[in-house]
């Protein structure tokens, strides 16, 4: 659990006091992942890095596990940042250590002398991001994606109960990130590891996110469970970073609509209404006509959902509607 | 034997040459273990202490970056005779490897303090954050990542130190402490033996032609990593 209380952060630059976070409240439940969005600059690393307090707030209080970071001397908060883990956008290895020594530093930091204790808590955490046959190679040896993995497994060692994540897919290749993304998302369902994320990118979000925060010019503007937001954003942020994720879906917003004939509605499925006929069988029983104009079929973490714009014409439009609000799908009308 | 008579007849007693390479060798050694164990910790401060790191503390570093500096620009053979009695109070001489030795470290040391501040100030950001994320006390961060992180161009440093120390040696020889610059002073030049001039430079040009060639190897083998 990770509870913000009243917390505002601003950076003293030349004697002026510039805002970078302006008060906000925030939980961050156990076992969740939580996403932060934002552009750079909007405070999201400055945020995370409050979590361990690698950053001071300027005021309110941070609770890690009731614990009071803010409260806390240096030893104690030490100890405490022991159990965060955490990874970064650009790895953060030590150039002069082999993978091995890399993944042992948390523990020897610690103060774990036992060799043998050591090297097996090692094997089982490369073992656990796959890079056992790599241990004796440097960082330089290895691809972004093995160095964040190896990042991965160093922020394991302590056996933390947080793991926070700075941009930590930002500077990998589509391809990587969906694997690394995995590894996240498997560790976070194994180990009942709360995750922190901070990203630009929404797709990192609706892949592994529970629940997000948009972060805009060090203001939380919008926040709730992934879906929600995803599917309905409300503030223009907020739109503008489902639009990036959904580009097909940000091209059928600006087509022009008001050419194409009858009501233009979207449909949003979840879970199971994904996966029943409701479309078809209220068409068929009102006896209306609709005409796909965009639509997608995805995943929001492990949550089927579909999302369709029509165009709909008959004289039962709104029995339609509200048949199909029934079924359980959500409309929004977008012209008419 | 005959050659090397015909090509430096003025050299009748190659053993003091000899002795003065030994004499070299051990005031370089001396004063480099001293400067670096010196050097090191005072490059860490300058390091540590500076706006935005670890540890700003601006009086203080700007204190020391200042006596640095004033050591740094003295030339060596000037600070040599100026640093006599500190020299004197130190080893209880002037003259001799004991006497050259404390003003070598003086003079050297500031100098490698600051090739060793240049060398953390390569380490990124990033992984120190990481090790302050773990846990790391400022101790550890020094220990384990500072010093192995930059350990590549500490190196390069203490190269660069070296020559420069066989430079100083050889000056020291100027005002009495022995080795091969004080043969090519006595001999080559008050004397006009040209010969000996010719075989202590040959000597210091072989010396340090190892040192750069120890130095890049150690170097090129951190920086592969």
């Amino acid at each position: 659990m990770i509870r913000f209380v009243d917390v505002h952060k601003s950076y003293r630059v030349d004697g002026r006091d510039i805002p970078a976070l302006q008060p906000f409240s925030l939980d961050v439940s156990d076992g969740e992942v939580f996403g932060i969005i934002g552009l750079s600059g909007a405070g999201k690393s400055t945020l995370i890095r409050l979590i361990n307090l690698l950053e001071r707030p300027s005021g309110g209080s941070i609770f890690v596990d009731d614990t009071e970071m803010t409260a806390l001397a240096e030893p104690a908060l030490r100890a405490q940042r022991r159990k965060i883990g955490m990874i970064f956008q650009h790895f953060n290895l030590l150039a002069s250590q082999t993978v091995a020594d890399n993944v042992a530093f948390p523990l020897r930091l610690a103060g774990e002398r036992d060799a043998g204790v050591i090297r097996a808590r090692v094997d089982e955490l490369l073992a656990r991001v796959g890079l056992t046959a790599h241990a004796d190679k440097y960082p330089s040896q290895l691809s972004g994606g093995q160095k964040q993995r190896v990042g991965i497994a160093r922020a394991l060692a302590n056996r933390p109960s947080i793991l926070l994540c700075d941009e930590a897919t930002s500077a990998l290749d589509p391809q990587t990130t969906a694997s690394v993304l995995e590894l996240l998302a498997e560790i976070n369902r194994e180990l009942k590891l709360t995750i922190v994320l901070i990203t630009h990118e929404m797709d990192v979000v609706r892949r592994i996110g529970d629940r997000v925060a948009v972060l805009d010019a060090g203001v939380i503007v919008e926040r709730g469970a992934v879906a929600d937001v995803f599917l309905h954003p409300r503030h223009p942020t907020t739109r503008r970073f489902v639009n990036e994720a959904l580009p097909e879906e940000a091209a059928s917003e600006l087509a022009p609509f008001a050419q194409v004939p009858g009501r233009i509605l979207r449909l949003s499925f979840r879970g199971d209404t994904t996966l029943t006929p409701a479309l078809g069988r209220v068409a068929r029983e009102t006896g209306i006509d609709f005409n796909i104009l965009a639509g997608r079929i995805d995943r929001i973490k492990d949550l089927p959902y579909g999302q369709l714009t029509l165009a709909m014409q008959g004289e039962h439009v709104d029995a339609a509607l509200v048949a199909l609000r029934q079924a359980g799908i959500e409309i929004e009308e977008l012209h008419r | 034997m005959n050659l090397l008579q015909t090509l430096f007849p003025n050299i009748d007693d190659w053993s003091e040459l000899g002795r003065a390479c030994v004499d070299t060798l051990l005031m370089l050694g001396g004063s480099l273990l001293l400067t670096v164990l010196i050097g090191l910790p005072l490059g860490v401060l300058l390091y540590l202490t500076g706006s935005g790191q670890l540890r700003p503390m601006p009086k203080f570093h700007a204190v020391t970056s200042l006596l640095v500096n004033i050591l740094r620009s003295v030339p060596f053979i000037i600070l040599m005779i100026v640093l006599m009695p500190v020299t004197y109070f130190l080893v209880g001489t002037k003259l001799g490897i004991r006497g050259a030795i404390p003003p070598l470290v003086i003079g050297a040391a500031p100098f490698f303090a600051r090739l060793v501040e240049t060398a953390l100030r390569e380490v990124q950001q990033g992984v120190i954050e990481a090790s302050q994320a773990m846990g790391a006390s400022l101790w550890q961060i020094v220990r384990h990542v500072l010093l192995p992180e930059a350990r590549g161009g500490i190196f390069a440093g203490i190269t660069v130190t070296a020559i420069a120390l066989v430079g100083y040696t050889a000056m020291g020889g100027a005002i009495g402490s022995g080795g091969l610059g004080d043969l090519a002073y006595r001999y080559g030049y008050l004397s006009y033996k040209s010969d000996y001039m010719v075989v202590t430079v040959a000597l210091l040009v072989v010396l340090v032609q190892l040192l750069q060639m120890l130095g890049d190897r150690i170097v090129t083998r951190y920086k592969q990593r």
